[in-house]
């Protein structure tokens, strides 16, 4: 032997980086069933996807910069002033039209492959959700909760009924159809699970804080629990709180958990703007995962004011998000970010990423000396899934890499 | 009945009205367009799983596949599907063309006036 390539073993998955096949995502006891053809549809999506942000989405800034961008000075004698005004701008070019139109069509085709999955299954499912979760105090539900106008306004990610709606009582459709989906949607950037996000922030705890023992962790938010399981996995004393306001998701995270063997998560439906039934000092770690962009200004002053309130003293918030707008982040850029606000239902997106963050958890109550920021990227088998860490490009808003933004009480 | 669901549902617009970002009869063309470019995609799948399984129970090696050339009988057979596929699809650029050439064509409206006409 000399070191020399084994020449035998230089086939295709030697050199190929793209999207895995759909067959390797993880499967658990209410994941819906998939044909051949199905998967062969989310095959296709997750690299429609990849071509859309590496090979189409480059020349975006192209055309900003020799096209759009020009055309915006010589109309206004000026530069932009912000990104809306890029935005504006853009909207005219007919490569960003072009582009845009492909990624909204995308997007509204990965809804409707996924929904026929869940859909053509949706009473099955159902009874294996019912037959998971009937026993125990897993689940716990609250009919009478009210919806908050910020999810039921507008489908977020163009997905029919969002994490609320059902389509007859007990149905867990729209919640399969996120689980099965979301793997062409990121290429399979966050694991067979769909939970690199969950291991990411686990790595970074057990990094950062290498003594941390918590009993008792809140997640607001947590949809299908898909981001707390890791957590939960990894602190198998804790006893762990899922919250959100999605009935039909809490059912089918609780059944997802059961089946995956994970025994310390109670799903809980609740508002974490209200966390009144939880008292003071009650937790020692609080955890949202890509959850504030999908809020309203009112409810994350709330959740900020409630989770600093249900923390113990020592006790930690993190918060994993897409990074800010910062100062330093180029208009352009910020624009691209917002593309999800305006043309993929995140209505809060655009805003969150400009609020002060750092300020508003002050005005909670956490100690600005005790703020934590710092950067994660999905943690994935990398032998089967694209690590974002050795990703060069930019998804603009959709790299599973994320910043932590916190605090220690 | 979840068949029936699954029909009439999942292709469901999600609420909050829909961005156009070209005239939004190209962009309904363009809609279709990938829907299509989808299917094709898992036809193409399809395919190539069949021929890997072909040649895995030793039925048909993709070698054979590649090597195939049809007999002169067989290679005209495929040249009229051709013909006959490029006709359909291409429909309606030979209506077109057929119309630059007639003058005087009527619109059926124009015609249902004129038959209806007390002295026709």
């Amino acid at each position: 032997m000399d070191g020399s390539p084994d020449l035998k073993n230089a086939g295709p998955a030697q050199s190929y980086s793209g999207p895995p096949d759909y067959r390797v995502v993880g499967r658990h006891g209410v994941f819906p069933e998939t044909s051949h053809d199905e998967i062969a549809r989310f095959n296709f999506l997750a690299h429609m996807n990849r071509h859309l942000s590496t090979r189409i989405m480059p020349a975006v800034k192209t055309a900003w910069e020799r096209r759009a961008g020009p055309a915006f000075e010589t109309r206004e004698s000026r530069a932009p002033n912000d990104r809306h005004e890029v935005r504006k701008a853009l909207l005219q070019d007919p490569y960003y039209q072009a582009w845009s139109a492909l990624r909204r069509a995308t997007m509204e085709q990965r809804q409707q492959a996924g929904r026929w999955i869940a859909l053509r299954q949706a009473e099955i499912l159902s009874a294996k959700v019912d037959g998971l979760t009937k026993a125990g105090d897993r689940l716990e539900l609250d009919p009478a909760l009210p919806i908050p106008r910020y999810v039921s306004a507008v489908d977020h990610h163009c997905m029919p009924g969002s994490y609320h709606r059902e389509v007859f009582p007990g149905d867990v459709s729209g919640a399969a159809n996120y689980d099965s989906g979301i793997f062409a949607t990121t290429g399979g950037a966050l694991g067979r699970f769909s939970d690199g996000g969950g291991h990411a922030v686990v790595k970074w705890v057990r990094k950062t804080l290498p003594d941390f023992r918590p009993h008792r962790i809140l997640d607001i938010g947590a949809n299908l629990g898909q981001n707390v399981l890791p957590i939960a996995q990894a602190f198998p004393d804790a006893e762990v709180i899922a919250l959100d306001v999605g009935a039909p998701m809490l059912r089918y995270g609780a059944a997802r958990a059961k089946s995956l063997g994970v025994e310390n998560v109670r799903f809980v439906q609740g508002d974490g703007s209200d966390l009144s039934r939880w008292a003071t000092g009650s937790f020692d770690w609080v955890q949202t995962t890509m959850t504030l962009h999908e809020l309203s200004l009112t409810s994350i002053k709330a959740i900020f004011a409630e989770t600093f309130r249900v923390l113990s003293h020592g006790g930690i918030v993190l918060h994993v998000e897409q990074p800010q707008y910062a100062a330093d982040m180029p208009l352009f850029e910020q624009a691209m970010r917002d593309w999800d606000a305006f043309y993929n239902n995140e209505p809060f997106w655009s805003t969150m990423h400009e609020l002060d963050l750092d300020g508003f958890m002050v005005e909670a109550g956490f100690d600005r000396a005790k703020l934590i920021h710092d950067g994660v990227t999905a943690v994935v088998d990398k032998d089967v899934f694209p690590d974002a860490a050795d990703d060069e490009g930019e998804d603009y808003g959709r790299k599973a890499a994320w910043h932590v933004i916190g605090a220690m009480k | 009945m979840s068949l029936d669901l699954a029909l009439a549902l999942s292709s469901a617009k999600p609420a909050g009205s829909r961005p156009y970002f070209m005239d939004p009869e190209v962009e309904r063309v363009l809609n279709i367009l990938m829907a299509t470019v989808q299917e094709l995609a898992v036809t193409r799948e399809r395919l190539d799983t069949l021929e890997r399984l072909l040649e895995a129970k030793g039925v048909v090696a993709q070698s054979e596949i590649e090597r195939f050339e049809p007999t002169k009988d067989q290679a005209a057979e495929r040249g009229l599907w051709m013909q006959e596929y490029l006709n359909r699809v291409l429909r309606t650029l030979q209506q077109e063309a057929e119309a630059m050439q007639t003058k005087g064509d009527l619109a059926s409206e124009e015609v249902a006036l004129e038959v209806s006409r007390a002295d026709a």
